[in-house]
This record gives C-alpha cells, sequence and structure tokens, in this order.
C-alpha cells in the first residue's frame, strides 16, 4: 500500500470530521437523533456501493436493493443461530451478499445497458417473492424475520447464560442503541468511503473508468472487462449486504419489502441526485433523500393548515388541498419533481452545481490558474 | 508452409454474409518489419479483412495465423496480448478521460495482462507507467495536452493519441484502418509523418487506406482488393503499373 495523495487525505479527513460530528451540526435541523442519524449512515454506504457499479462501471443495476436485503435477513439469521454480537452479522451478511451479487452478477452481465438493468430488476423482484412468500421458512414471508427468545444462539450459549428479556444486537457485549449504533454505522461508512477511495485511484478503478467511457477500447487494448464489471459487481454487492446487515443490527427485523423495486429505484435515485460517478456525491444524495423523506412524510394536513395559517381562508384551503398530495403518503411526489429538475437542469447532481459554483467563483477572482488545477473539462472523484 | 519472415498470415479465409460473399480466398502473408498495405475501391471487403484479422468477425472458412498461433476463435482482447494492436477508422479512445490516462491504460494492459485485481495500489504510485505514456506522449507531440479530456480533441489530435495508445504496447504487429479518413491535408501529411517515423522502429504494419498519397508514401507492399478477391500483389511500382488494378479503379467498379 502506498500513501494517499494529499488532496484524498484531506477529503478523507473531511468526510470524517463531517459525519462523526453529524450529532452537533445536524441539531440546527432537528435530525440529530439516533435513528434518522443511523439511516444517513446505512443509505450512506448503499450508495457509496452502488455507485461503484452504476458511477464508475456504467453500468445501471435496477436491483441492488436484493443484496440489501441479502445482507438485512442474513444477519438476523446470524442473530438467531450465532450470536447477538453484531461481528458476525456484520461479516456473514457480506459474505452470503457477496456470492449471491456473484451469482446474479454473472447472469446480469452477459449484457450491457439496458437489458442488463433488466435482469438486476427481474432478479431483484424474483429475490423479493421468494423472501415474501416461496422462502417463508427462512424469511418469515409478510411478518418479517425477528428475534425471538428461544433463537439457538449457539455461540452464545456456548459461552455464557443467555441474558433474559428481549435479545437486541450487541458489540462486544455492549448494547448498540442509540448514538452507540450511530457510531458504530459511522465508522462502518467511514470505512466504506475510505475504500471506495482506494477502488477510485487504484489502477482496478481506472480501468472501472475505462469500461464506462469505451468498452470496445478496453476490448482491443486487451482487457478481459466480464472479471472487471464482475468485481465491481460484486463489490457494490458488498456494501449493500453492509448497509443491509447494519440496519438489522439497529432494528433486528427483516422484512421483503427491503428488497422491492421502489428500494432499488431508491438508491438509483440518491446517487444520481448526488452525482454520480463522484465520491461524496452519492453519500450527500442519501442523507438529502433520508432528510427530506423524514420531514415530508411526517407532515399532515393540520400542519399545513397551522402553516398557511396567515393566509385568507379560501385561499389557505387551496394551498392546503393542493401541498397536502406533495406530503405524508404524498412524499414520493416531491421526490420525483426534484428528481426530473435535478435530471434536466443539473445532470451531474448537486456535485455538478458545486462545481459550477465553485468555477464561478474562480472566474469571479481571476485568480492566477493554478498548475496542478488546469483540466479545463470537470472530471469527477479523480 | 509459413516462412520463418512472415509474421501474419491470412489463410485461405472466405466470409459469407447471408448469399453476399465478402471476402473470397484471400491468402495474404505479411513480412516482419514491413508495411503492408490493402487498398481497394469501396465494398471490395477491405474493413471485413481487417474484422476478420482482429478477431471481431469469424472467417465462414480458412484461419488467420500470427507469429504461429491461430488468431481465429480468439477474442479481441486475447489478439491484442499476443501483441496486435488496432487504429479504428473513427478513434476509439476513452473521452471522458485525460489524454494521459487514455495512454496509460494500454501501458498498465500491456503489464499486468488481460485482468488483474489491483485494486489496493494507488495510480500515483505508478511512476513507472506514468513515466512511459508521457515518454509516448512527448513522441507524437502531445506532451502539453497531456491533461486535457481525450473527447475535447480534434480528429487529427485524437487519431494521434490513439496511435499513442497502440504504440505504448510495443505491438508486433499494428493495424491500421485508414488512419487518414476524414482528415484535413495538414493532418494526413502530419500522420503520415508519424507513421514514417515508427517505421523506423520496425513494426509491422498492415494498414488499409482509400488516399492513395498515404498508401505510396508508406507502404513496401501493396495488396489490392476487389469484390472481395485479391486482384494484385506486389511492391507499390508493380501495382501501379498492373492492368487489373486499374481496371478495377477506373472500369470495373462501375
Amino acid at each position: 500500500m502506498t500513501v494517499m495523495s494529499r488532496n484524498d487525505l484531506l477529503l478523507f479527513l473531511g468526510f470524517t470530521v463531517v459525519v462523526l460530528a453529524m450529532p452537533i451540526w445536524l441539531h440546527p435541523f432537528g435530525a440529530a437523533y439516533p435513528d434518522l442519524l443511523q439511516r444517513f449512515m446505512i443509505y450512506g454506504i448503499f450508495a457509496v456501493g452502488f455507485n461503484i457499479l452504476f458511477g464508475l462501471t456504467g453500468y445501471l443495476s435496477f436491483g441492488h436493493a436484493a443484496f440489501f436485503g441479502v445482507g438485512s435477513y442474513a444477519a438476523v439469521w446470524s442473530f438467531k443461530l450465532l450470536s447477538l454480537d453484531a461481528i458476525p452479522a456484520m461479516i456473514f451478511a457480506i459474505v452470503i451478499s457477496g456470492l449471491f451479487a456473484l451469482i446474479i452478477g454473472y447472469v446480469s452481465l452477459r449484457r450491457s445497458g439496458i437489458y442488463f438493468s433488466i435482469l438486476t430488476l427481474a432478479f431483484a423482484q424474483m429475490s423479493y417473492n421468494l423472501a415474501y412468500s416461496v422462502l417463508t421458512p427462512i424469511t418469515n414471508g409478510e411478518t418479517g424475520l425477528q428475534l425471538t427468545l428461544n433463537d439457538p444462539r449457539y455461540l452464545d450459549r456456548a459461552m455464557f447464560e443467555a441474558a433474559p428479556g428481549q435479545p437486541v444486537p450487541t458489540l462486544l457485549g455492549q448494547s448498540l442503541g442509540g448514538f452507540a449504533g450511530f457510531y458504530f454505522c459511522a465508522g462502518f461508512l467511514i470505512l466504506a468511503f475510505f475504500i471506495a477511495q482506494r477502488i477510485t485511484s487504484s489502477p482496478f478503478g481506472m480501468m472501472l473508468k475505462g469500461i464506462k467511457s469505451n468498452q470496445t477500447r478496453m476490448n482491443y487494448t486487451g482487457f478481459n472487462t466480464k472479471p472487471y464489471t464482475l468485481a465491481a459487481f460484486v463489490i457494490s454487492g458488498m456494501y449493500a449486504g453492509l448497509a443491509g446487515a447494519l440496519l438489522a443490527v439497529t432494528d433486528p427485523l427483516a422484512g421483503a419489502e427491503r428488497m422491492q423495486w421502489t428500494a432499488s429505484g431508491e438508491v438509483v435515485l440518491m446517487t444520481i441526485l448526488g452525482g454520480a460517478g463522484t465520491l461524496v456525491g452519492p453519500v450527500i444524495g442519501a442523507w438529502l433523500i433520508k432528510y427530506f423523506e423524514n420531514i415530508f412524510s411526517a407532515i399532515n394536513e393540520n400542519i399545513l393548515h397551522r402553516f398557511f395559517d396567515f393566509l385568507p381562508d379560501g385561499v389557505d384551503n387551496v394551498l392546503v388541498a393542493i401541498s397536502s398530495k406533495f406530503v405524508g403518503e404524498g412524499w414520493f411526489l416531491t421526490l420525483g419533481l426534484v428528481f426530473v429538475l435535478i435530471v434536466v437542469f443539473l445532470p451531474g447532481g448537486i456535485m455538478e452545481g458545486v462545481r459550477r459554483i465553485a468555477h464561478l467563483f474562480d472566474r469571479s477572482r481571476r485568480s492566477p490558474t493554478k498548475p496542478g488545477k488546469a483540466t479545463p473539462h470537470p472530471q469527477p472523484a479523480e | 508452409m509459413t516462412t520463418p519472415n512472415v509474421v501474419l498470415h491470412v489463410a485461405d479465409v472466405h466470409k459469407r454474409f447471408g448469399g453476399l460473399h465478402a471476402l473470397a480466398d484471400i491468402d495474404l502473408q505479411v513480412e516482419e518489419g514491413q508495411t503492408h498495405a490493402i487498398i481497394g475501391p469501396n465494398g471490395a471487403g477491405k474493413s471485413t479483412l481487417l474484422n476478420v484479422i482482429i478477431g471481431k468477425l469469424a472467417p465462414s472458412s480458412g484461419q488467420v495465423v500470427f507469429d504461429g498461433a491461430i488468431l481465429t476463435g480468439r477474442k479481441p482482447y486475447e489478439i491484442n496480448q499476443l501483441g496486435i494492436a488496432r487504429v479504428f477508422q473513427t478513434p476509439e479512445i476513452f473521452a471522458d478521460l485525460s489524454v494521459l490516462h487514455n495512454v496509460m491504460i494500454p501501458a498498465l494492459a500491456k503489464r499486468d495482462g488481460a485482468f488483474k485485481l489491483n485494486l489496493l495500489r494507488s495510480l500515483d504510485s505508478e511512476t513507472g507507467i506514468r513515466q512511459e505514456a508521457e515518454d509516448m506522449l512527448e513522441d507524437v507531440g502531445m506532451h502539453s495536452r497531456r491533461e486535457m479530456a481525450a473527447g475535447s480533441l480534434s480528429r487529427g489530435d485524437k487519431r494521434r493519441m490513439e496511435l499513442a495508445m497502440c504504440l505504448i504496447q510495443h505491438p508486433r504487429l499494428l493495424l491500421l484502418d485508414e488512419p487518414t479518413a476524414g482528415m484535413s491535408r495538414h493532418d494526413t501529411n502530419t500522420t503520415i509523418e508519424l507513421l514514417k517515423k515508427i517505421k523506423s522502429r520496425g513494426m509491422t504494419k498492415v494498414i488499409i487506406e482509400h488516399d492513395m498519397h498515404v498508401v505510396f508514401s508508406l507502404a513496401d507492399k501493396i495488396s489490392v482488393l476487389a469484390q472481395g478477391r485479391i486482384i494484385a500483389d506486389g511492391t507499390p511500382d508493380q501495382v501501379r503499373g498492373n492492368p487489373k488494378v486499374q481496371e478495377a479503379y477506373l472500369g470495373g467498379a462501375h
């Protein structure tokens, strides 16, 4: 291993500080409570991993929720069969989702473009239906897989008497509720970000960018692109499995709805919203979507009425009637609108917006051009 | 049948597309170190022949032998790893990546082979490969543009960069598909100069070309293709005086 470049190191340190300080700086936004923070971490990992396949390699998977769900089920099974400790559950989940991704990836990657996307979608929907009904003995179907007092937990019982009361996941005997759970997930997000950063700046990452840019040239240049794309697929599947396992650690209940196509679509939205192909973009996309989902889905007509109270009665009612369609259950309507606006006006996502603003500042300051930043074309994540 | 200095042997190749006999009875021997041009009117089968050599198309019968290895049935990446590089009619480049990275990628393919899970090293630590790529860009006169995105280059520069991408692999055989197609006279001339320069390195080249100016300034040997058959074969002077060639170009093609 070699040392990181200075820019990479700064980005990593900055990211670490921002993540660890989230309970502080998110306080004014009313988002600094553990449950939501954990979700920020978990979906951040999911999006970072998805970006390795989509942003870097250019393969749009519409079925990554399958690996997320497999990770959750594997983790809960580890809690049930082995131990309530989170570490074996994470390892087990990553291995199982990696194997699952290997099989699905091997078949799906025989095609590219839209056919690849459709294949992954088909596999994910099959997985969802298997989990929902066919494999009920493994997944507990509609109810979802839960922990019970009678779980065998062979490892735990071999070492000590099971603690009485409702079983909850732990880390080396410490409970993972509240902020402990957040920091546990944050550690994984930082690690996941670090690995993604290494991959992006490695020769392997360069090959993935080459595949995205021109697969024909890669082939005529002497690369067998299949194992490269498969490796990217499996790595991103393992990321999804890790994220799914963390969700099971913070809330040990795995349900089939986690694997549904809407969940697969959500991670696509997060990545594109933040900026596919960039390192931090997908994380920001995940955070924003989870944040606004939290806010918008909590709003109901009463709150809207209070909000529009200052207006005359008739106007008030009309506005509430319209805006109520976009909140609560209608949150997805808002998300869809925002997504359309982003894709139309900022196809590079939020990161492109940031770059444009930075560029504007650069120009207005008319600073002498820095030799290291002479690239005229924006090249994300390099 | 293959003599020691024949590096590429296209042996008795036929290619049919349905009822169309695109290539018939092609027998072509390319000698080591030579520049072998394949010329012919439109639709003569030049590109089909190149695609058969490079493994993009499978011949209906016959085979292609490169330095003792049968190419027929191998995948493009395997053929490249045997030491054959190709320049396309429309440059195939990594438009989103910088010029330097465009040239580093083939160098990595040469060093690391068809697949290597090289994800713990940093690209910045590949100083050897980087230096090699910079030297190569210096050679083709593009060093000052190394940080530019390849997609923003002019057509002539894209071609030169693509050539650099092939040359950095030190291929034993370089295939050029109309390297000056769609270029201005100026770009064509600089490309000819560049190809002459690499000729002195003793690399074997097969070049498909429309432009007779290019062909006669570069080729050691010329094969003339018409309606899927080789109708003439020889040095530029022999071909120039061949009545069959004149007929194919002036009368027979109509």
